[in-house]
């Protein structure tokens, strides 16, 4: 198992000790410790039922952690609400979008922060802002003035990504934002990923697709039946070392050697 | 509709995707930002925006279509059979029996739009009347006073739905199905033994209920000022958008607009100045629906109100604090509920036992989803308690003067109300088949 020494010069924004969740008779979450950095892309990935999204969740303040602190800019902080989540700076694309289809694009990228002119909704400032940010992530929207509901799934995509963005947060956690796209669009989204990088976000991406996990991630942290199972540091480590740890391969002394080796052979041939 | 079909965009050249900074402005750059992407049907002038309008309609957003085209065949109809029914006395009599039941009809299209719904409007406006009968007449409050009171009364039951609903989550249709009978009781329990007040003739609120009219000179004027100010909003907002860079209407269209707005307003001014003239009561509904519809469509609440409607979790999730907007519609509508009930006391210059009762609860549901509010939420105008109301007093009204009895009214009520929800259902399934579900 890979500890990674943390990279000079990077902050950590968020940080996670000892998070656990259960739900009835299932624990989801045990003892999670996870260190988000500014400017760093972190992949979480794991099985099914891993556990990824139950931390999603609990950080983006939709469930609360049975146990365990969180701290946020070297602070200890509570999330109560996915309100909360956002006044600190934690921003969430879900995996079911969350957006609601009987309103317009614009409407779904202001929803619950809506620019004001006096006490009504600035409109056409919405608009205007909403064509600049789609612009400036290059989305390809026909018109921002249709209803959610007659878009496609990439576009969808598109826009709660977007979204996440308005609040100007520090954190932006991206749950399967590939999952359901094209060949194009997936290189569109993972360039996103890497603008987001590039303004000084931490990023947190969960994704099964390992090409793009190894494409865009800095780090790699592993969960498995909602433990940690290990931390790596993308650019001195193998995709299968990493898929070991996602599907237990590496739980047992006899498993490691066996997969050490294979490693070895693979380097030497 | 090719507006979203395909995800193949054979011109899009693709370009330097990697550095990705705007690209596609190049040769679009001289049109407006919202009508660069070539997927878009171009729509110009007044034959696109026709052709838009009937689009719409076709893909089953129907809005206020349906009714309209409904109000208009009632009419003719009953100005058919008797040809009192469209006379200028019949219909300013009209507007005085619409509007308790218009009032109410507010609220609903508000809990509507939520997806919930209040069944207990009915006794809560009973419920209010009494307490302004029994404050009023018997104890001899202050008139406002008693009027808050009956207001007040409203704004709390409908804070303790609220509150029910959000803290227990017991369903709305229960909560307020035992509202319903609970305010009755109260009701009864307030009116005491008698069971029957008047409230003095020469009141205020009588006065204003049944003899205030405004002048036609003021009529007239009101109606001027209103087209200005609609036209006016609407080319400041044409000089924000184009300032913006967005697209813009062209002024032959709203003036167009303009000119349609003052028809429709006209029109009926006439025709009520031949007679006694626009009510003051009637006024009133008619500001309250401006005002309400103005906060859903224009405001941080209203756009919160839709949005829940639309996907609660999706709202919950964008930071709006969804319990208050539970709790502010249900005390809205419960409000609305009890300002319906004290001008319906007004108008009958009289609080029994039966105010509220009777047909004004399902009227009152009936005249909002008649007029378009769909009852899976999330979609509907507040335009709808206006026309849905009209339609509803229209039938009630126009079998009255054919002295039908009220077996009659009901069941062709429930005839109208279930062709409006049929509608609302096969627009809705058509709807999600051309993607504006």
């Amino acid at each position: 198992m890979t500890v990674t020494p943390a990279p000079a010069g990077t902050r950590t924004v968020l940080a996670l000790r000892g998070i656990s969740k259960r739900f009835g008779a299932v624990q989801a979450l045990k003892n999670i410790e996870l260190d988000v950095r500014a400017g760093e892309v972190l992949a979480l990935v794991g099985d099914n039922g891993a556990g990824k999204s139950t931390l999603v969740k609990t950080i983006a303040g939709v469930y609360t952690a049975d146990d365990g602190t969180m701290e946020f800019d070297g602070q200890d902080v509570r999330v109560g609400s996915p309100a909360e989540a956002q006044q600190l700076g934690i921003a969430t694309v879900f995996q079911d979008l969350a957006l609601c289809d009987n309103l317009d694009v614009v409407a779904n990228l202001y929803l619950g922060r809506e620019l004001r002119k006096g006490r009504a909704l600035d409109e056409v400032e919405m608009e205007r802002s909403s064509w600049a940010l789609l612009r400036q992530l290059s989305a390809k929207i026909p018109s921002v003035r249709i209803p959610v509901a007659s878009l496609s799934g990439g576009q969808r995509q598109t826009v709660a990504i977007a979204r996440s963005l308005l609040g100007d947060p520090k954190v932006v956690m991206l749950d399967e934002p590939t999952a359901a796209l094209g060949v194009a669009q997936t290189a569109e989204v993972l360039n996103l990923v890497e603008r987001l990088r590039e303004r000084g976000l931490a990023v947190i991406l969960i994704s099964h697709n390992m090409a793009d996990v190894m494409a865009v991630a800095d780090r790699v942290a592993v969960l498995r039946l909602g433990r940690n199972n290990g931390v790596f540091v993308v650019s001195d480590t193998k995709t299968q070392d990493i898929i070991a740890a996602i599907t237990g391969a590496t739980d047992n002394a006899v498993s490691e050697r066996a997969a050490r080796r294979t490693r070895e052979d693979g380097t030497a041939s | 509709m090719t507006l979203h079909g395909s995800e193949i965009r054979p011109q899009d050249a693709p370009g330097p995707a990697g550095t990705g900074t705007g690209n596609g402005n190049g040769a679009a750059a001289e049109l407006p930002a919202d009508l660069q992407d070539e997927r878009l049907i171009a729509s110009h002038g007044l034959s696109g925006a026709v052709s838009a309008f009937t689009a719409r309609l076709r893909s089953g957003d129907l809005g206020s279509v349906p009714v309209v085209v409904g109000l208009i065949i009632i009419w003719a109809v009953f100005q058919i059979a008797n040809s009192s029914f469209l006379s200028s006395r019949n219909l300013v009599n009209l507007t005085l029996q619409t509007t308790s039941v218009g009032v109410i009809a507010i609220g609903i299209v508000l809990v509507l739009l939520l997806g919930e719904i209040d069944l207990s409007v009915g006794s809560v406006s009973g419920l209010s009347a009494a307490v302004l009968g029994v404050t009023f007449v018997n104890q001899g409050w202050p008139l406002v006073l008693s009027l808050l009171a009956g207001v007040a009364l409203g704004l709390v039951i409908g804070l303790f739905y609220g509150a029910l609903y959000t803290r227990f989550g017991v369903p709305s249709f229960v909560i307020t199905l035992a509202g319903l009978l609970g305010f009755l009781g109260l009701q009864l329990l307030v009116l005491g033994k008698e069971g029957s007040l008047n409230l003095p003739f020469d009141s205020a609120l009588v006065g204003f209920a049944t003899r205030s009219f405004l002048s036609p000179a003021l009529a007239y004027g009101l109606v001027a000022a209103v087209v200005a100010v609609y036209v006016l909003t609407r080319l400041r907002g044409r000089a924000a958008r184009a300032a913006a860079g967005l697209s813009a209407a062209p002024t032959s269209m709203i003036a167009i607009k303009g000119a349609a707005l003052a028809v429709v307003l006209l029109i009926p001014v006439i025709i009520l100045n031949g007679d006694r003239g626009v009510s003051s009561m009637f006024l009133l509904f008619v500001g309250l629906v401006v005002a309400t519809d103005l906060a859903v469509r224009r405001t941080r609440w209203g756009r919160s109100v839709v949005a829940v409607g639309g996907n609660v979790e999706a709202a919950r999730r964008a930071g709006i604090n969804v319990r208050m907007i539970y709790l502010s519609v249900f005390a809205a509508c419960s409000t609305f509920a009890a300002v319906g009930g004290l001008l319906a006391a007004a108008r009958l210059v009289a609080v029994n036992q039966s105010s509220g009762g009777a047909d004004v609860n399902l009227n009152a549901i009936a005249a909002a989803v008649i007029g378009g509010t769909s009852l899976f939420g999330g979609r509907g105008s507040v335009y709808s308690a206006l026309l849905g109301a009209l339609v509803i007093m229209s039938i009630s009204n126009g079998l009255a003067l054919l002295s039908l009895d009220s077996s009659v009214r009901y069941m062709v009520t429930a005839g109208v109300l279930l062709i409006a929800v049929t509608i609302d259902s096969l627009s809705r399934r058509s709807r999600q088949a051309h993607g504006r579900a």
